[in-house]
């Protein structure tokens, strides 16, 4: 069994808040609706009235820790470095061990449980968006006041694909003889949404002569259960991910493609501590790692290209908060056929904050319509990211704004180049 | 706790979505960057001056206490609800709502958050100067409440001094405008200078109407650092003796620079025993000489190495220094109380030697920094309050602080304000004549005492005409 760390455990920190005020100026859900109950210092406040008794634990405090989208932003301005998202996500543990199930994350949770079962949903013609998207807490006070009309209609969800990519190539995929194996843990969204994010993982890597192993094992990282404060299947699903990776003991490197599954396998097992930490340790970002070996070097020799597009990057919090946001941008301005611009605002949460944006729709819509701002001024053709969740809401955002561009992730601007 | 009836006439007010009375928020509006807490009975949100007059008529008729509030950020108390009541927070009130490229003038409400207003006019190519700590969330109607200063204060002057007219919600709820959008204007008492650093207490700014200026061309920055406390604090003085005013003369001692060492990667050598951040703006060809001539008045009194930005990326390493200060200061001991005195620039040195003392005498450490080239000294009483009788001995260091700042002709207050935590001390800067003409201000404005009462003057203190309740 894992150790996660109770609401308890994270007194010190709560303790070294000194009320400053600093985290209203990074909170991009306190800057949408402007109360002080949204912000770090607020919810440290009330989690540190709920250890003291001072507060119950009501439908009010469920929707208080409901309203944060885990970015870290808090955490890395803060003067005193109050680990505010990690009290948020034991608060929410605290909530579900509490009651029993998790109030806000059950359906969730349940879908993304078990492979088999999402692979039944999703080939069974299933909306796997309407199923999480459309979900309301259960909690019936909080639908009652605080009532989400979230209509999957509005919401660009990417379409799901027939044949999820893990299934598509034979194992491994060979490489050149002097190259360590890799594996690549894909997540969720690369395996039923965003396959084409996988196959250009795929290429790339070939182009770069490494074998690749996808275990088929692997599940979800977790990182939504966590959000969702569901310590049991976080635990369940990180062991089935450890036997799948203890497996390929020979892939010393564990790619990802998205900053959020970059997180769930790699920060948070660590974390985790003992085998899980040993997973934990090999995980590396796939822009990491394309920068370390080489690739700015490879994608030199290409020829020159006259036709460029403009290419901004939009820094997914997974990554940034793990100092990630150099190597995206070296690779883009190191591929032929792109310009890539700054956009205002690179750095800031897109809105969607895994489940967040399922019971906080129109916060999140909110949050996305700046993120679209700063992408319209940059008048960029492509939003490049790092983390298919971002290029879902970034989309969506777009949409919305009625912009045209299109997202993309990084690697598929590179496989695009390659021959 | 507020009567239904009461809080229903508030949800006409204002809306009930727009106010709350959940014990949640009662806690997340009870507390200031101060650490004190004094929970209210009802947190509201309006929209607009009209409503904020609602809100005080109906506070005068009811008589409950009603106290501003921007962002809560503020270091003295003067937002708290120190008697319970309603806790007015101006976060709706957020819209920048002119600014005038042909007069250099901008119309804001006071929600507005100050780094937002400043990235806005400079967009434009103008600049509004006062840089409270705060700036990324402090707001403009807080800043202007408490006449927030900052590093560029040096040169360019506080808050006060930018702001041409404001319309204000009298504390018995008439909407008045004082001042106005000229560059001059006398007719009249000058209410606008008498809203600005009230604290809230004579009435609500519900607009202000600010002056900008023509936003410098360009700055250069410079890290000086001295072999001893002394050789800084003169060169303070000299720089200013020189007939030089630069836009910041930041200042920190052997004990900050300890604690920052660890929060930069830039060489900070052990001797250096006091450094000075100073920072020139203006034409390009200018800079470059004020810069020269600050190094050739500084260089006699014991300069152990300098760096010179030559990059904006250089000159942010050299801030980074000074704003990783408050934060690393936790290294010393846990609890922070953070003065902010401030004496004549000639007598920054004599000040420095006073806190020394005091630190020795109580034995508890007291790290100083801030923005010496006003006198404006942030002096950081650090003590660990579970320690018995540490706290006591804080209490009479910052005592003696302020009596050494008085004693030098300086002041306890440079820029944090009184709110409640400075009140008790006010009778030692102020003479009674002057806290009597105050409090008969006070009194015939707010007859009921409603409008953030207990802040700035003590209740207890002789008024002009009677005494307030």
């Amino acid at each position: 069994m894992s150790n996660h760390k109770k609401l308890e455990d994270f007194r010190g920190d709560i303790e070294k808040c000194v009320k400053c005020g600093a985290c209203q100026a990074q909170c991009a859900v306190y800057k949408t609706i402007k109360r002080e109950s949204t912000v770090a210092r607020g919810k440290v406040a009330i989690a540190s009235a709920l250890l003291d008794k001072d507060l119950p634990l009501s439908e009010r405090f469920v929707l208080d820790m409901s309203q944060c989208l885990l970015c870290g932003s808090c955490y890395d301005k803060c003067p005193n470095l109050v680990p505010t998202d990690q009290i948020v996500m034991a608060a929410r543990r605290e909530i579900a061990e509490r009651q029993g199930l998790s109030t806000f994350g059950k359906a969730l949770t349940a879908v993304v449980k078990r492979p088999k079962l999402m692979n039944t949903l999703v080939k069974g013609g299933e909306l796997f968006g309407s199923l999480l998207f459309k979900k309301i807490p259960d909690h019936s006070g909080l639908r009652l006041r605080f009532p989400v009309p979230y209509i999957a209609s509005e919401r660009s969800i990417p379409e799901f694909t027939a044949q999820p990519f893990r299934e598509r190539y034979p194992q491994p995929i060979p490489g050149d003889s002097d190259k360590p194996l890799v594996a690549f843990f894909s997540g969720c969204m690369i395996n039923y949404t965003y396959p084409e994010v996988g196959e250009a993982l795929v290429k790339v890597l070939r182009f770069m002569g490494y074998p690749l192993v996808i275990p088929q094992q692997q599940g979800c990282c977790g990182l939504p259960a966590t959000a969702a404060g569901d310590a049991k299947t976080v635990d369940q699903l990180a062991d089935s991910n450890v036997v799948a990776f203890s497996q390929e003991s020979n892939a010393q490197i564990i790619v990802t493609a998205c900053a959020s599954c970059y997180a769930g396998i790699g920060k948070h097992y660590r974390d985790m501590g003992g085998e899980y930490a040993q997973v934990g340790e090999r995980v590396v970002d796939i822009n990491k790692f394309l920068v370390d070996n080489g690739l700015l070097e490879k994608l030199a020799q290409l020829p020159p290209c006259s036709e460029k597009k403009r290419v901004t990057y939009h820094d997914p919090c997974h990554l940034r908060t793990q100092g990630i946001t150099a190597q995206p941008r070296a690779i883009l301005k190191a591929l032929p056929n792109v310009e890539f611009v700054e956009m205002e605002g690179a750095d800031k949460c897109c809105g969607l904050g895994g489940t967040f944006s399922v019971y906080h729709y129109d916060t999140s819509r909110k949050i996305g319509a700046r993120k679209a701002d700063g992408i319209a001024a940059s008048e960029a053709d492509i939003v490049a990211s790092s983390c298919p969740g971002c290029m879902m809401q970034l989309q969506d955002s777009i949409n919305h704004a009625n912009l045209s561009q299109q997202v993309t992730h990084v690697l598929q601007l590179v496989a695009d180049c390659l021959p | 706790m507020l009567a239904p009836r009461v809080i229903r006439l508030i949800e006409d007010i204002v809306g009930a979505e727009n106010m709350t009375t959940a014990a949640a928020d009662m806690l997340c509006y009870s507390y200031d960057a101060t650490q004190q807490t004094f929970l209210p009975d009802a947190v509201v949100f309006p929209e607009d001056a009209a409503q904020i007059s609602l809100i005080m008529k109906m506070a005068n008729v009811e008589n409950i206490p009603v106290f501003p509030r921007g962002a809560g950020s503020g270091f003295s108390g003067g937002s708290l609800p120190t008697k319970g009541g309603i806790v007015l927070v101006t976060s709706r009130m957020d819209n920048i709502l002119e600014i005038d490229e042909d007069n250099l003038v901008a119309t804001v409400q006071p929600g507005v958050v100050t780094e937002q207003f400043q990235q806005a006019v400079e967009k434009v190519g103008l600049f509004y100067p006062p840089d409270p700590a705060s700036l990324k969330f402090s707001t403009l109607g807080g800043n202007a409440a408490e006449c927030a200063g900052g590093p560029r204060c040096v040169k360019y002057g506080v808050t006060k001094d930018y702001i041409l007219g404001l319309e204000v919600v009298t504390p018995q709820g008439d909407i008045i405008k004082t001042g106005g959008a000229t560059m001059k204007g006398v007719v009249g008492y000058d209410l606008t200078k008498l809203m600005v650093g009230c604290e809230g207490t004579l009435g609500i700014i519900t607009k202000l109407i600010i002056k900008l200026l023509p936003l410098p061309e360009a700055k250069k920055t410079m890290l000086i650092m001295f072999d001893s406390i002394d050789g800084a604090a003169q060169a303070v003085s000299a720089i200013i003796r020189g007939k030089i005013i630069p836009t910041t003369l930041e200042f920190m001692d052997a004990a900050t620079i300890e604690c920052v060492r660890k929060a930069t990667d830039l060489d900070l050598p052990q001797q250096a025993q006091a450094v000075l951040i100073v920072e020139v703006d203006g034409d390009s060809d200018l800079i470059e000489k004020q810069a020269q001539r600050i190094l050739e008045i500084v260089q006699p009194l014991g300069v152990v190495a300098t760096r010179i930005a030559t990059t904006a990326a250089e000159s942010e390493d050299i801030w980074k220094v000074r704003r990783s200060v408050s934060a690393s200061l936790r290294s010393v001991n846990p609890d922070k109380f953070n003065e902010d005195i401030c004496v004549p620039r000639s007598r920054v040195p004599d000040m420095i030697r006073k806190v020394s003392a005091i630190a020795k005498h109580y034995d508890i450490p007291i790290v100083n920094f801030g923005h010496a080239g006003d006198g404006n000294i942030h002096v950081n009483v650090m003590i660990d309050s579970k320690v018995p009788g540490q706290a006591e001995k804080a209490e009479k260091a910052i005592k003696e602080v302020f009596a050494g700042a008085l004693e030098l002709g300086g002041t306890m207050s440079g820029e944090h304000g009184v709110g409640n935590t400075k009140a008790p001390y006010i009778p030692m800067e102020l003479d009674p004549a002057a806290v009597a003409y105050m409090k008969t201000i006070k009194q015939a404005l707010d007859p009921k005492n409603l409008l953030n009462p207990g802040k700035i003057l003590l209740e207890d203190l002789p008024c002009g005409g009677g005494q307030l309740g």
